[in-house]
């Protein structure tokens, strides 16, 4: 049986019209711009901001991921954040007033080589001594956690055995970013979609305010979460990223009684697949390797993918592709986001999250939201500023990211 | 699937390509001059366009060589390909940095 989902009543959130003036606004109406936008107003008392999106609210990449929330990250700084972030997944549901399915059903990150293995132990190690939940799975162990997964030797990757992160899991995209946007106006927060931002108001070097498409608003401080048009974004108000955009693909299959329990990710195979509340195998793979802004990719890609898990689920033969779509990610060179300030003054930006946004939705808006209140990065964000790759501080996440970027 | 004119072999599948990023992007004439800054421009920070830009690729499987081309990274049209070491059509030049 499929699970029944949360209702969706028919009116979450106001739809003001702009008003001329905010002490801040959060331009980028998806997970993070939202989470930053409620812990503004939550945690530090901000009520007089906005939101700006150019679309729907959660139309963006939040309405494109796959949904997939874990912690195991190898670097201290990125283990801190996710776990943190892990955290408040947990504490959500109940603070926000809205179950948005989030599941701790696990997730298994296979190994399918020596390299893999030592590289897997050692993650698992150092998120032993994080504090973060991990543990090494035998084929066998893995089979238990995961019935349907062949642990057979006789395809090209074998899984010689994989990492088990039991708190992690899934949640419902939307119904996290419907969450969000309903607290966030209950706190008076104007949400405002259709209004795409085409400048910046700047006084010498201090940003003062946005162009949009719905005039000109003014306000005290200006934070960007637009994740694939970051850099299209900065270049506006004068600031150049170290990001690339590229398209990321993802698909779903037709319906299915419950068959896969957990969340399996495989780095080398380049698969990743869990099974939505509704029925859905929803799965993944790599970036397409060119820039792109088109919101599409390349077949192949997803011919890759699905030979990778038909291999690993030898059951999903039969089952059928129902769509398939493209968000576009801002990737950086470390893999790792970015949070900070900006040379333009009281302008922050938070980008960079790459394949592995989502997850970090509550920690992205946390940490951002005490950035932009205080002006001073909080203790969680400090090491993901943009001067980490002037200073060569770069956190090197490309092994526990586990999608190539 | 991009299907991507080589300039040694004519049109090919993308999946015969290997994707290099920016194209023109020139090593510094003085490393040693260069500060923190300058180093982390230069290893870095690309340009991103949503639009034409000008990048390179390298036909893996076939010829092997690299090559440069123009393509709209929104409609994933190419506009052109190019040998390595011919400058960038009119416009589209890397305000990066690059060598013409």
């Amino acid at each position: 049986m499929a699970e029944k989902l949360p209702e969706h009543p028919d009116f979450l959130w106001r739809n003001p019209d702009p008003k001329s003036s905010y002490d801040a606004i959060i331009v980028g109406g998806g997970g993070h711009g939202l989470a930053t936008a409620y812990y503004l107003a939550s945690q530090h008392g901000m009520t007089n901001i906005a939101v700006l999106e150019k679309g729907w609210l959660g139309g963006g990449n939040m309405a494109r991921n796959t949904t997939i929330i874990r912690s195991n990250y190898l670097w201290d700084e990125s283990a801190a954040i996710y776990e943190h972030s892990l955290k408040l997944w947990e504490q959500l549901p109940e603070e926000l007033d809205y179950d948005f399915l989030f599941s701790q059903r696990g997730v298994l990150n296979l190994a399918h080589t020596l390299q893999d293995v030592r590289e897997s132990q050692r993650r698992v190690n150092a998120n032993a001594l994080n504090g973060v939940d991990a543990y090494f799975l035998s084929p066998e162990e893995v089979k238990e956690v995961c019935p349907i997964i062949n642990i057979g030797d006789d395809i090209r990757y074998p899984i010689m055995g994989a990492t088990y992160q039991p708190r992690a899991g899934i949640a419902k995209h939307d119904h996290v970013a419907w969450a969000f946007a309903r607290r966030c106006d209950q706190l008076g927060v104007d949400l405002i979609q259709n209004c795409e931002v085409t400048g910046f108001l700047k006084d010498g070097d201090r940003v003062v305010g946005v162009e949009t498409t719905r005039g000109r608003i003014s306000a005290g401080k200006v934070g960007l979460a637009a994740a694939g048009h970051s850099s299209v974004l900065a270049e506006l108000a004068g600031v150049r990223l170290p990001i690339q955009s590229h398209p990321l693909q993802a698909l779903v299959s037709e319906l299915f009684e419950p068959v896969h329990p957990t969340v399996v990710m495989s780095n080398h195979v380049h698969v990743y697949v869990s099974q939505a509340h509704k029925g859905e195998l929803v799965m993944g793979a790599g970036i397409d390797s060119y820039n792109g802004y088109g919101q599409r990719g390349a077949f192949h890609v997803i011919e890759e993918q699905m030979a990778a898990a038909v291999e690993l689920f030898p059951i999903f033969a039969r089952a059928h592709v129902l769509r398939t779509w493209g968000g576009i990610v801002d990737t950086t060179l470390d893999a790792s986001p970015i949070i900070s300030d900006t040379p333009v003054e009281e302008l922050y930006v938070n980008c960079g999250w790459g394949t592995g946004g989502f997850k970090g939705t509550p920690a992205s808006g946390y940490t951002f939201a005490h950035m932009i209140a205080t002006g001073a990065a909080h203790p969680l964000n400090k090491s993901f500023s943009l001067d980490r790759f002037e200073t060569g501080h770069l956190i090197d996440e490309h092994g526990a990211a586990a999608v190539a970027h | 699937m991009l299907l991507i004119t080589c300039p040694h072999c004519g049109p090919r599948d993308e999946v015969e390509f290997h994707y290099g990023g920016q194209a023109h992007v020139a090593y510094p004439d003085d490393p040693h001059a260069l500060t923190d800054r300058e180093w982390a421009e230069f290893l870095f920070y690309r340009d991103n366009a949503k639009g034409l830009f000008a990048e390179r690729w390298q036909h893996a499987v076939g010829c092997r060589k690299w090559f440069n081309a123009v393509r709209d990274t929104v409609t994933y049209t190419f506009q052109s390909t190019y040998a390595a070491g011919e400058s960038a059509p009119n416009g589209v030049a890397a305000t990066h940095g690059g060598t013409p």
